[in-house]
């Protein structure tokens, strides 16, 4: 669904590309995830999918399309993305903030969007917003912005869903239901893309995994084939242990107390 | 109740005051008229001088303040959730003090005064581009607080610019334009209105028809871009019909301030969060606001007037405290 293929992305007046050659698949019915140290170039790649740098080098294709050369609207059709900070300039009701994920289905000179009422409704049901759908946006705690904002995205009613780094300030049963969603919809045959810190989080519900180092793919594949203490350390240059999380038998890690690796 | 309903409602009270507001500026002068006097006068029935004060004077004055009123507020409250900013207003992003340069350096210049609305438009203009210009060279796109800052430079810029002229140009006419640019709707005439009104019209729908794309630019660049909007162009446009909208009043009207930066404030907690229903709003109560503000500035220390921009500024400073105190 969504392609990177040797995307080189550099900053004005940077000394070295944010993302430099770097390829993966994000196929439909899967959630896939980016992962890496901060400043890995994570969100740079999600930036350059909604067109917001330019690319150096290497194309990023929506459904075999060049995304580069899609209309926004339409690509907006196809992919909506819920990015990592927002904050409207003004306090909107919840439900018409979330009514704005059908922006990119309606015409500046019409109202007409027949399936727009249905979409919000389902948005609204599916991320579970609906006890607060009547508040504003600024009388939501964290957790119940960051669903919100979800709910914003399905109401768009795109067949790939991309999330950077959508559990920041949520507590454990808010993070993971957001990911329990996530792997609802990715059952339903949406492609997720989600970038991610919490990499046990990662671990449990990623179908493939890519980990980003600076700029560069460090592993990508199965979170077994990621997630390996060896690989870890030297990404993120901190000690640390990989075990099998006895319960579910994922790849669990356990940072250790100690000092940096070098 | 309804969100629907309740902006039905909002929306029919502000239109009754605007029509309440426009019966008292009609009515009230140095003849009194009461509402039936005025239905015969502009009807034009009734008592002769009636009809000619109506006809003449009176409802030109009030059609006029209304509309100027509407554009402000309506180019203030695009510009607020362009900007994603609620200070952003149209004086503050360049086009008062290019007026004002435009309508002094006519003067200075020699030109009639006649000319003088013509050169505070042409400087508005050059100013909302001059600031449009400064704000892209910073960057690719145009950063809503670079063109703040741009807004405030050429502001400032202007203000030396003016403080030349008045050095350097006959004392008497520069003082006449800086007299005209303080804001009256004093010499309204309906062939002023008619194209004002054209102008207006045009500007305003084109805010209505754009208001959906500047709901999505009020969320923030990142957000609006994933919603498929083009953030440069879209904001871009914005600000240029909001500011070119605001010109245009300057032209007709001097300038009348706070009402871009008041009014929207007032309606848009109750108008809700569509700018499409703010937008309309705030031109509604921008009407009434400066229907109001004119017949003050003419019946207050009558017969002789006040500056409308004075009343306006007078009037907003209570209600933008009051309204300060609502933000946390």
């Amino acid at each position: 669904m969504i392609r990177f293929l040797d995307v080189v992305v550099r900053y004005p007046r940077a000394a070295a590309p944010a993302v430099d050659g770097v390829s993966f698949d994000a196929p439909e019915g899967t959630i896939t995830a980016i992962v890496g140290p901060n400043g890995s170039g994570k969100s740079t790649l999600v930036r350059a999918l909604l067109g917001r740098v330019a690319l150096q080098r290497g194309t990023i294709e929506v459904d075999g399309e060049d995304a580069a050369t899609l209309d926004r609207r339409a690509l907006a059709r196809r992919v909506a993305v819920v990015s990592q900070r927002e904050e409207p300039a003004f306090p909107l009701r919840v439900a018409d903030y979330i009514a704005l994920g059908r922006h990119p289905h309606a015409h500046l000179w019409s109202a007409a969007d027949p399936a727009g009422a249905t979409a919000v409704a389902r948005a609204i049901d599916d991320a579970e917003v609906r006890p607060f759908a009547d508040r504003t946006t600024e009388e939501l705690s964290g957790g119940e912005w960051q669903r919100v904002r979800i709910a914003r995205a399905l109401a768009q009613d795109a067949r790939a869903l991309v999330l950077d780094e959508p559990t920041t300030y949520l507590d454990i049963a808010h993070e993971m239901s957001a990911f329990e969603l996530l792997d609802a919809l990715a059952r339903r045959g949406q492609a997720i893309l989600v970038v991610s810190h919490q990499l046990n989080l990662v671990a449990r519900f990623a179908h493939r995994v890519v980990l980003l180092h600076r700029g560069v793919v460090a592993a990508a594949g199965t979170p077994s084939d990621v997630m390996r203490g060896d690989v870890l350390e030297r990404v993120y240059e901190w000690p640390l242990v990989v075990t099998r999380d006895p319960a579910v038998g994922a790849p669990a890690l356990l940072p250790l107390r100690g000092r940096r690796v070098t | 109740m309804t969100q629907r309903r309740r902006h039905v409602l909002l929306y029919l009270v502000l239109a009754a005051a605007t029509v309440l507001a426009a019966l008292a500026g009609l009515g009230i002068g140095p003849v009194r008229l009461t509402p039936v006097d005025v239905w015969n006068a502009l009807g034009g029935r009734g008592d002769v001088t009636a009809v000619a004060i109506m006809r003449d004077i009176r409802a030109p004055r009030v059609v006029l303040a209304g509309l100027v009123g509407a554009a402000l507020a309506m180019s203030g409250a695009a510009l607020q959730g362009t900007m994603r900013n609620p200070l952003a207003e149209p004086y503050l992003l360049g086009v008062s003090g290019g007026a004002a340069v435009g309508a002094v350096l006519a003067v200075a210049g020699g030109a009639p005064f006649g000319l003088v609305p013509l050169g505070a438009f042409a400087g508005a203009v050059a100013a909302v581009m001059l600031v449009l210009a400064i704000a892209r060279a910073g960057g690719r796109r145009p950063d809503p607080r670079v063109l703040l800052m741009a807004g405030v430079v050429v502001g400032a810029f202007a203000n030396a610019v003016i403080m030349i002229a008045l050095a350097s140009a006959p004392a008497d006419s520069v003082r006449n334009a800086l007299w005209w640019m303080m804001g009256s709707v004093a010499g309204a005439t309906w062939g002023q209105i008619g194209w004002f009104a054209a102008y207006g019209v045009l500007s305003a729908g084109a805010l209505l028809l754009f208001a959906p794309e500047i709901d999505v630019l009020a969320l923030g660049d990142d957000a609006a871009a994933g919603l498929g909007v083009n953030v440069d162009r879209a904001g871009r446009r914005a600000y240029v019909i909001a500011s070119l909208l605001a010109a245009a009043t300057v032209a007709a009207a001097g300038l009348v301030g706070f009402v871009g930066l008041v009014v929207p404030h007032l309606v848009r907690t109750r108008a809700g969060s569509r700018h499409r229903a703010v937008i309309g709003a705030a031109g509604l109560a921008g009407a009434t606001l400066v229907i109001l503000a004119d017949l003050v500035a003419r019946t207050l220390r009558a017969p002789s007037e006040l500056p409308l921009g004075a009343v306006t500024a007078l009037g907003g400073v209570p209600f933008f405290l009051f309204q300060l105190r609502r933000f946390k």
